[in-house]
């Protein structure tokens, strides 16, 4: 197998994390947010696979099986339960258009490539690649976690940008596993406790709509 | 001498094809549908009728009325033979360039445009605003498409990147998959096939094509008509000789090839057809103020593809 057709593969993976990433701030139903989710969990699962094949470290191995196991399948399959317990209006409504949306994703996706390119010559292309679309990853759930009202879309905004996270930390080689296992269990903690706070939400304010509790604090012009 | 023959074949082939392909498309649908389908050959018996029949003209048509439908068609026609579609040795293959190719997809459009505004009826000003609202966004995405391919070939002359495609260095690239679906979006958008306009209704609400060609007859309506096959044969033969282009025989090799180039054609043909008709039926018409976003994603995807190249290529 060739150097090219190795740093292909994982091109490939990298940029269709970023597609979904797209198609995650593009869609506005909520079981499909879901499922769309979970494929970004799996496409990660794959990239970093990947990465263990080609870097020939094990425990990245290790990696990519918690993120398809949390991320691919219990994150998503809790979300949809909560989701139906709390009987939660199934259209979410973005704050500006999907287009702008979408323009600001292209800028900001530009912009990580901008800014990570030029500042690691000294590293290989492989890191190079996966470092400039991780924080593309990370910038796009954070557009996510802005441009959403609705509490749960801006968990998976939060959940989507871990995802960069690992992905950043599987390009750059030597990363402990230690290190890894314990920032996926964080991220389980986050997950449960953003879901006691949606329940409480929706105990109170009778929504998950977050603009409510705008109002409610009087912040609301 | 041998280019100016196969560039003849070319021009004769996709005129010929055209009406059979939307006949194809048709009849598939049908099947589909468990409807029996008009036959194959009725786009043809079609554009006889319409040849024999006498040509009504409104009015206050002006003079430019009657010259658009054969300006449209020969600028189709001439679109269409510039895609490689058995061979790449064209007699018009230096000319043969993606962007020349949009260009002459624009000035067809804006005509088609001019004649429905020209009679003066509200129907033809509502196709030929929808018309310019679709393409407005079409167009730029197209072009999205043909830099990133012609970023990653180096030219934009349409053999060379045939030439590349089916070479060993094409290698796996997120952006040929991403220009592939921009471009299958232009396409639906432009041939006006189901999301995006319906070929088939004449209900006023809906339609786009339809509505700016209302007031044509005759041999006009048989020109038009025609042009409106050779498109939707255009963008399947382009995606064809873009992202299939194994069959086609390339400069110096032996006249087998061109009949093998033929054969391979017509499959490409029979596949994209099928699946565009197996696509229209799994689909719903769209309401015409969400074609924008339709449309955005081919763009968006067109600028991502391009931003993704950019990646690869500066590492």
């Amino acid at each position: 197998m060739t150097e090219a057709f190795q740093f292909d593969v994982a091109h490939l993976l990298a940029g269709g994390l970023v597609l979904v990433s797209f198609m995650l701030l593009y869609q506005a139903r909520m079981y499909a947010l879901l499922n769309l989710f979970a494929l970004h969990a799996v496409v990660l699962s794959m990239s970093v696979a990947w990465q263990a094949y080609i870097q020939g470290a094990p425990h990245l191995y290790v990696t990519a099986v918690i993120a398809l196991g949390f991320k691919g399948v219990a994150i998503p399959v809790a979300l949809h339960r909560i989701v139906q317990q709390l009987h939660i209006h199934r259209a979410i409504e973005p704050v500006v258009g999907v287009g702008p949306t979408m323009l600001i994703g292209i800028g900001l996706v530009a912009l990580s490539i901008g800014v990570v390119i030029p500042v690691t010559v000294a590293t290989d292309s492989l890191a190079r690649e996966d470092l400039a679309f991780a924080l593309a990853v990370i910038l796009l759930g954070l557009l996510m976690m802005v441009s959403r009202h609705n509490a749960v879309s801006q968990v998976i905004g939060f959940m989507s940008l871990e995802n960069g996270l690992v992905l950043a930390a599987t390009g750059a080689k030597g990363m402990p596993l230690v290190i890894e296992i314990s920032v996926a269990f964080s991220i389980l903690i986050a997950f449960i406790v953003i879901g006691i706070f949606l329940f409480r939400i929706r105990e109170r304010f009778d929504t998950v709509d977050l603009r409510a509790m705008e109002d409610f604090r009087g912040e609301r012009r | 001498m041998a280019t100016v023959l196969v560039q003849g074949v070319q021009l004769l082939l996709v005129l010929l094809l055209a009406p059979f392909l939307t006949g194809y498309v048709r009849k598939v649908r049908a099947r589909l549908l468990r409807h029996r389908g008009p036959p194959f050959l009725q786009p043809y018996r079609d554009l006889v009728r319409l040849l024999h029949k006498e040509v009504v003209v409104a009015e206050s048509a002006s003079r430019l009325f009657r010259v658009a439908p054969y300006l449209i068609f020969s600028a189709v026609w001439v679109a269409a033979a510039l895609v490689p579609t058995y061979a790449t040795e064209l007699a018009f293959s230096g000319a043969a360039d993606l962007i020349v190719i949009v260009a002459m997809l624009g000035t067809a459009r804006f005509f088609l445009a001019l004649a429905g505004l020209d009679v003066g009826t509200s129907f033809g000003g509502i196709g030929s605003s929808r018309e310019m609202m679709i393409a407005a966004l079409a167009e730029p995405a197209l072009l999205m498409i043909v830099f990133t391919l012609s970023l990653l070939a180096g030219s934009t002359q349409l053999s060379t990147v045939v030439a590349y495609m089916s070479g060993p260095d094409v290698g796996v690239r997120i952006s040929l998959a991403l220009s592939l679906v921009g471009l299958i979006i232009v396409g639906i958008s432009e041939c006006g096939r189901i999301p995006v306009d319906n070929p088939a209704t004449h209900l006023e609400l809906t339609m786009v094509h339809e509505a700016m060609v209302l007031e044509y007859s005759g041999r006009h309506l048989a020109m038009i008509e025609l042009a409106a096959s050779l498109k939707l044969l255009l963008y399947v033969s382009l995606i064809a000789a873009i992202f299939a282009p194994w069959t086609i025989a390339e400069a110096g090799q032996g006249v087998e090839w061109y009949f093998v180039g033929i054969a391979g054609y017509g499959a490409k043909l029979a596949v994209g057809g099928f699946a565009l008709a197996v696509f229209e039926t799994a689909v719903a018409k769209m309401r015409v103020f969400r074609v924008s976003q339709f449309l955005g994603m081919a763009l968006m995807l067109g600028l991502l593809g391009t931003l993704l190249l950019f990646v690869s290529r500066t590492l």
